[in-house]
């Protein structure tokens, strides 16, 4: 067993135990925390994979920027537990041995049925420069495109959170 | 060496997760964050295949899938914001009604 794969296997375990804690809990805030810690794995995998920068980026802006948005606005709503609901028939009796058999399936034709081949160590040259090339050049249109998206969602949050009768004033 | 397979899996396993968390879980805050889960899994399998293919380009598509997210966490923690400014609650079962 390579070295490569045991990090594979201890991020990758840390991964599936957060996604299936994020399903467990009832609070949301330690539903946050658990994805915090798939996203830190996940930073781990990039890292094998040799995407640094990529790596750096899912901490800073999605472990980071994004998962404290939810942590504050869970703080801000004062968010408890979720209510327990009693689960459909037909969801337990059709939907669970369905969605093993799929799983299944799915897992052993990507296993056996298909000639992918194996990923190195640092196999891909993950260079900020060669990013910022494509990025910046390659991508260009679509770069500017997503900076107008951004604007676009700055402005619409602060029209949907701001205080209901300046907005109103605002409609009106 | 890790078997590119073992990436798709984790990869499909973080999605499937996603959606199961996105149809079982009744506060809306916590469905949110499934739909984040699955957005990182889909970035796994990205970053999976630019590395396997050479392909720098699938690092370019995370890129935007994040920018993606980031503007989806805005506008939907702001539109959280203002349901339970107006309904008072969390629980999806109870935002029933487009019109109060």
């Amino acid at each position: 067993m390579s070295f490569h794969l045991i990090l594979f296997l201890a991020f990758g375990a840390v991964c599936v135990a957060g996604a299936v804690n994020l399903l467990a809990q009832r609070h949301p805030i330690n539903s946050a925390l658990s994805l915090i810690a798939v996203m830190a794995a996940l930073a781990g995998e990039y890292l094998l994979l040799g995407a640094e920068f990529v790596a750096a980026v899912q901490v800073i802006v999605y472990a980071g920027a994004i998962m404290v948005l939810f942590v504050f606005v869970i703080m801000l709503l004062n968010a408890g537990v979720e209510d327990e609901t009693k689960g459909s028939h037909v969801a337990i009796i059709f939907g669970v041995p369905g969605m093993l058999i799929s799983s299944v399936l799915m897992a052993w034709v990507v296993l056996r049925h298909s000639n992918t081949g194996s990923v190195a160590i640092g196999a891909l040259p993950g260079h900020p420069t060669d990013i910022a090339q494509l990025l910046f050049h390659d991508f260009l249109l679509p770069f500017e495109v997503t900076s107008v998206l951004i604007l676009i969602a700055i402005m619409g949050a602060v029209v949907l959170a701001s205080k209901p009768e300046s907005s109103a004033g605002k409609a009106d | 060496m890790v078997p590119l397979s073992y990436y798709l899996l984790l990869s499909g396993f973080l999605f499937g997760c996603g959606v199961v968390g996105f149809l079982i879980k009744r506060n809306i805050i916590t469905i949110f964050m499934s739909i984040e889960l699955m957005l990182n899994g889909v970035n796994l399998s990205f970053v999976a295949f630019a590395a396997r293919w050479h392909a720098l380009a699938g690092q370019i598509f995370v890129f935007f899938v994040m920018v993606v997210a980031a503007a989806e966490a805005a506008v939907g923690l702001a539109i959280i914001i203002s349901v339970y400014r107006t309904r008072e609650t969390l629980n999806v079962d109870q935002v029933n009604l487009l019109k109060l």
